[in-house]
């Protein structure tokens, strides 16, 4: 007689751990192999392809500095709609934050162009985490004191944040030798975040390794990132149970305004040198995704932003070489984040083959 | 495992191999939106593929970049690869484009539609306004309700001054016709150009006019049996029983004669603003619903820009509160096209 073996779900008793970051790698292996056969209904080599893209994001010293200096404002805005998501506050907001983070960079740059940098650096940095965070705790407090749905809000601020930011740059900002083209004049070097020795990695790195470990930080050893992670997990328990749901809201709203604010700041000083639409890449939403692929955690949140800001980068990379459809890699990333959330699935359930007996 | 590296061995070899081939010249293009749009990016690989042609010569590209950040990493990156010219065909590229042109003396940088240059960097562009001109005369001609409608990308002063080439052209033939503007903020989007097509219907327009990249809104006329006027190339295909004609570029005799300059060194930096006279911008052909004496008057005045003997920006020209911008008997610089901002009477909408 033959055995028949069929598949059973059941829950797991404990966490899967470690096991999880297979679950993750399988995940990711999957999407690039569906990639890879993409490529080759395209009649591409499939097998050059994929190390094309490997090679362009991650093979060579240009293409990890590039990464990196991609990942940076992905990694901030990331790390601040994270810490709301913990909480079950659905920012969407950090386009926004990030917009108002460079306007309130550019207003010191462009005002006080001469400070010296030392005192014109924080200067914008404060301005545009300031402008970031209120820009943030505008739908905080509409939600803990009016019960307004925050999504909407977040969502609706983004197209303020950024109408604001053309208005500036096609009105009161604009370079008055630009022959009418938006943009703010060029920042003078006091306001440009400078490189790290002769590479074209700037400072903004330290930024982000130190907000990455303050939160962490904050997370992991204070009351009041307990308080956050329990009110998280149970907003109605935390309720009764005394917790200042209220207040933890609104700052988690700020924090992530000013980390976006941040991000924006670091993109108009030392990227762009100057305010102008194009700074609008869509940062704020990628940080969502990110989020949730790294499963809210600051660690794994810098690795989320590293490794898709290094999928973007090597994508180019096989567009130049293979003149595949830029397309593609949108396909790709969408492939990763649908396996890699289905694939949380296998966190909390196991899949046995029983033989019927 | 020490199959995988086999492969990847193979793979980098190929790559090595294919990139230090003979002594090709590497052109590389880099465009805003994808290729297959029928519009902009659409139209300077069509430019792309003449030089493709060439012996000797590879050309590569990489589509929908984003103004910013993005740019300069893409165009570092083909300086890098070796390439021995690049193109940059938007505006956005430009303060990117010249940082990298600092980085890579060796390379030639050519950058569409600004205004920097520099030793390694020149920037071209097209009078795309005199075609638009004479497609506004044809708009102009065919409308009835002397309401024309225009899906503009950004307010900047090409689209400006397409616009105003536009209106100039519809009022000279037609006094009484008025060009609605709508602003997408977005050189391609075609859902959004949709959309801003139907909302400028809904208000009386019959011809709908774009400065935009996809055909959708000629799609929209055609749906409301509109008439439309295209851009970038030949659109008709995409509304057959709308499409009067369009504004075309023509980009590969400008972009053949770049690279042969470069390859064999007379190549020197500068700015290039060629127009229909050298073909660069011009009408695609008419539509059957166009009648002969609008076709013979369109072409005829084709004919007079192109000798020079009357220019589309030639006063009495005033703006829209009525205000006199050109004097009677003058015609504007260069710099003062290039940097126009402000719309011509007839215009109903905002620069802002």
């Amino acid at each position: 007689m033959i055995e028949m073996r069929y598949p059973t779900v059941s829950r797991r008793t404990a966490p899967l751990g470690w096991g999880s970051m297979m679950v993750v790698a399988g995940a990711i292996a999957l999407s690039l192999a569906a990639g890879a056969a993409m490529l080759a209904a395209h009649g591409k080599a499939p097998l050059t392809g994929i190390w094309l893209l490997f090679y362009g994001g991650f093979g060579s010293g240009w293409a990890l500095e590039d990464s990196l200096l991609k990942a940076i404002p992905i990694f901030l805005c990331s790390l601040g709609v994270g810490l709301a998501f913990r909480l079950q506050v659905w920012n969407i907001g950090a386009e926004g934050q990030f917009a108002l983070g460079a306007v309130g960079a550019a207003w010191p740059a462009l005002t006080f162009p001469q400070l010296p940098a030392i005192l014109l650096i924080p200067a914008m940095m404060a301005a545009a985490m300031i402008a970031g965070g209120l820009w943030g705790m505008i739908p905080g407090l509409l939600k803990t004191r009016l019960q307004v749905n925050e999504i909407i809000i977040t969502l609706m601020l983004n197209y303020i944040g950024i109408l604001l930011l053309d208005y500036l740059c096609y009105g009161p900002w604009k370079d008055p030798v630009s022959f009418g083209f938006p943009m703010s004049p060029t920042f003078s070097p006091h306001a440009v975040v400078g490189t790290i020795g002769s590479s074209r990695i700037h400072w903004g790195l330290f930024f982000c390794i130190g907000f990455g470990v303050a939160m962490w930080i904050f997370l992991r050893f204070t009351r009041l990132g307990y308080e956050l992670r329990a009110s998280g997990e149970n907003p109605l328990a935390a309720h009764y149970a005394g917790l200042p749901y209220r207040r933890l809201v609104v700052m988690v709203m700020v924090v992530g305004g000013g980390l976006a604010g941040c991000a924006g700041f670091l993109e108009a000083s030392a990227n762009i040198n100057r305010l102008q639409p194009s700074i609008m890449v869509g940062y704020g939403y990628t940080a969502i995704i990110v989020a949730w692929l790294a499963r809210l955690n600051p660690l794994q949140i810098a690795v989320a932003a590293y490794l898709l800001a290094g999928l973007r980068v090597g994508v180019e990379n096989l567009q130049l070489d293979l003149q595949v459809p830029a397309a593609f890699g949108g396909i790709v990333e969408g492939l990763i984040l649908l396996s890699v959330l289905a694939g949380g699935f296998f966190n909390h359930y196991r899949l046995r083959f029983r033989s019927r007996s | 495992m020490k199959k995988i590296f086999f492969w990847m061995a193979c793979a980098v070899l190929t790559v090595f191999v294919a990139g230090a081939g003979a002594e090709e010249m590497k052109v590389g293009f880099v465009y805003v939106s994808p290729v297959g749009d029928a519009g902009w990016s659409y139209a300077h690989d069509q430019g792309r593929l003449s030089v493709e042609a060439l012996d000797g010569v590879s050309t590569s590209f990489v589509e929908s970049v984003p103004e910013g950040p993005d740019s300069e990493r893409i165009i570092r990156n083909m300086a890098r690869k070796g390439f021995d010219l690049i193109f940059a065909t938007s505006y956005g590229y430009m303060d990117s484009m010249a940082k990298v042109a600092k980085e890579f003396p060796g390379t030639i940088f050519m950058h569409c539609s600004g205004f920097k240059t520099a030793q390694n960097m020149g920037n071209y562009f097209g009078r795309m306004y005199q075609a638009r001109f004479l497609a506004g005369m044809t708009a102009g001609a065919m409308s009835r309700s002397n309401t024309l409608g225009y899906v503009a990308a950004f307010p900047i002063p090409e689209v400006i001054r397409g616009i105003n080439a536009f209106t100039l052209g519809a009022r000279a033939v037609n006094p009484e016709a008025t060009v609605r503007v709508v602003w997408t903020k977005t050189w391609y989007d075609p859902a959004t150009e949709k959309e801003a097509a139907k909302s400028l219907l809904d208000v009386g327009a019959d011809v709908i006019a774009q400065h935009q990249d996809s055909p959708s809104p000629q799609e929209a006329a055609q749906e409301r049996g509109a008439y439309s006027v295209g851009y970038n190339s030949d659109m008709s295909a995409f509304a057959p029983k709308a499409h009067l004609t369009a504004s075309i570029w023509n980009w590969g005799p400008f972009y053949v004669r770049t690279v042969e300059q470069v390859r064999s060194g007379t190549w020197e930096s500068g700015s290039w603003w060629p127009g229909l006279k050298e073909g660069l911008v011009d009408l695609a052909p008419f539509g059957p619903m166009v009648p002969e004496n609008l076709k013979t008057l369109v072409l005829e005045r084709k004919s007079r820009i192109e000798n020079g003997q009357a220019p589309v920006f030639s006063g009495p020209i005033a703006d829209q509160k009525g205000n006199l911008r050109i004097a009677e008997g003058e015609t504007p610089s260069d710099e003062a096209l290039l940097g126009m901002t402000w719309f011509v009477k007839g215009v109903i909408g905002s620069t802002q």
